[in-house]
């Protein structure tokens, strides 16, 4: 990392803590996140020239909060009215608040940002730009729209926020394990969205999140059980393609480049989910505890396909979806041989996925010509390119065989 | 305090048929438990008695009347309540309490603040 791109990953990783106070001093989000933004512009403007101030954070906090109390009094009269909650006092001081008021504050911008009463690409958007604290242009390439589309986007999300009064609050005890499951699920969607552009991984910033969520809440199962799921799958990326970007399927890929470290890390902050959760396993901590079973496994022969059996089949108990019926297939097959499989595909909705699971098991049996029509099936429809090589690569290798 | 305006959309039904009583009664105790919230509320009779109006072009423009709802839709605009709540998750829980939300759905609406 250069000093320009450590100096704008300070300025973003402070600018995201110091939004979280600034809302809730403001009571406005959209108030709150120009005035970091303009913060930020002048930090990156005047660090690289007059150096970087002694304090960082105090510099951007004072700054962003005089920005605040700018926009505040230019939108003038109208907004005292409407706005009972601005804490001036607050604003008008260069002190920091207390560490465990931020955490307070990120928590309930979390919260918010995840709220049930937002569409879900609405909250994935606004965790990116309030939580991550990425540029909209950034956010709007990682949501595969335009930034034009993404900026009128959040601003509808925010004034929705604003206008519904959906509440800054961490909610009750009662109510926190349906709105966790919101939360869990925009990290969980952000990692699964997967499209890397070229400045935003948006894995590494599903990473982030989740370990932000899991730093705020470390007694609650479901973090946990959510960054350990994203880090037993992050820790295997490294082996998932090859030098020229082609798709390595589990059973070749070289178990020595799956990163150890991060393993080990999600291993253990599964078991302290699974340790904090009495009776039935979320589905977070049973694809984390899949996941971990193969992070565990010496080799692709040697993984413990029963157990993973077992796991799906508890996975389709509490959370039933045709990707799980579909990858529990592949662990049949693995179990009791490629007609098990065959059998367990019946009754799922095909799509380009399972026609494409089907040919393998099918030249599996060694019955060539109908795996050949299979892959084809498969290679209709929306698939990604990485996808699309892989199975005409497998295609080309049936073929021979006919 | 803010105020939303919870529309429900249920069948389209006339409330006073004897076979809708037990619905009927289901709506007032709700009315009663959450009297402290509700500011105002209404029941529509059903769509087939409703009248659209426009006016062409601009004001003192023809009047036109259809016959009907504005949109046909499985689901109708049967009623509202006019409801005060701290912010939305309180909204939402009296909303959870309307038994129109299991028999069909309801809309919160935030109701704009008069400057």
């Amino acid at each position: 990392m250069n000093e320009a791109d450590r100096l704008a990953e300070t300025v973003r990783t402070e600018g995201t803590r110091i939004l979280a106070s600034l809302v809730r001093a403001v009571g406005d989000l959209q108030v709150a996140q120009d005035a970091v933004q303009e913060a930020s512009i002048a930090a990156l403007r005047d660090w690289p020239v007059k150096g970087v101030p002694s304090q960082p954070r105090v510099w951007l906090t004072v700054t962003a909060r005089h920005k605040a109390i700018d926009m505040l009094r230019r939108e003038g009269a109208r907004a005292d009215k409407e706005r009972e909650a601005v804490d001036l006092k607050e604003l008008s001081t260069s002190d920091l608040p207390p560490d465990s008021v931020v955490r307070d504050d990120q928590l309930r911008l979390i919260f918010t940002c995840c709220h049930p009463a937002l569409a879900p690409e609405a909250r994935v958007s606004l965790a990116l730009k309030a939580l991550c604290g990425l540029s909209t242009a950034q956010v709007a390439a990682v949501m595969l729209t335009g930034e034009a589309a993404m900026a009128k986007r959040l601003t509808r999300t925010k004034e929705k926020i604003s206008k519904a009064k959906i509440p800054y609050r961490v909610p009750e005890t009662a109510d926190l394990p349906a709105r966790l499951t919101a939360v869990c699920g925009v990290v969980h969607a952000l990692y699964t969205s997967g499209h890397a552009t070229f400045d935003v991984d948006p894995c590494a910033e599903a990473v982030r999140l989740g370990r932000l969520l899991c730093g705020l809440l470390p007694d609650e199962p479901m973090p946990a059980a959510v960054l350990a799921l994203l880090l037993l799958t992050e820790a295997r990326r490294p082996s998932r393609m090859d030098s020229s970007g082609e798709i390595v399927a589990l059973a070749e890929q070289d178990r020595t480049a799956w990163d150890t470290a991060l393993i080990a890390e999600g291993l253990t902050l599964l078991e302290k989910s699974l340790r904090r959760t009495e009776g039935v396993a979320d589905p977070y901590q049973l694809q984390a505890a899949i996941a971990a079973e193969h992070a565990r496994a010496p080799s692709y022969p040697d993984t413990d396909w029963p157990e993973i059996v077992r796991l799906y089949d508890l996975l389709l108990g509490v959370a039933p979806s045709p990707a799980a019926r579909l990858a529990r297939a592949v662990a049949v097959s693995e179990t009791r041989g490629a007609a098990a499989g065959l059998a367990a595909l019946e009754g799922i909705d095909p799509d380009p996925r399972w026609h494409a699971v089907r040919a393998e098991l099918l030249a599996r049996l060694g019955r060539f010509p109908e795996a050949v029509a299979a892959v084809d099936d498969s290679l209709r429809g929306e698939v990604a390119v990485q996808e699309r090589t892989y199975r005409e690569r497998q295609r080309a290798r049936w073929a021979t065989r006919l | 305090m803010a105020q939303y305006l919870a529309l429900t959309y249920t069948a389209d039904i006339n409330w006073y048929a004897p076979e809708h009583e037990a619905e009927l009664t289901e709506y007032r105790v709700f009315g009663q438990q959450h009297a402290g919230s509700i500011l105002a509320a209404a029941v529509l009779h059903p769509t087939s008695t409703a009248t659209v109006v426009r006016v062409t072009g601009a004001r003192g423009g023809d009047v036109v009347t259809t016959d009907g709802p504005y949109a046909e839709t499985k689901e109708a605009l049967t009623g509202y309540y006019l409801i005060e709540a701290d912010d939305l998750d309180a909204a939402v829980k009296i909303a959870a309490e309307i038994p129109a939300a299991w028999g069909g759905a309801v809309e919160l609406r935030p109701v704009l603040k008069a400057q």
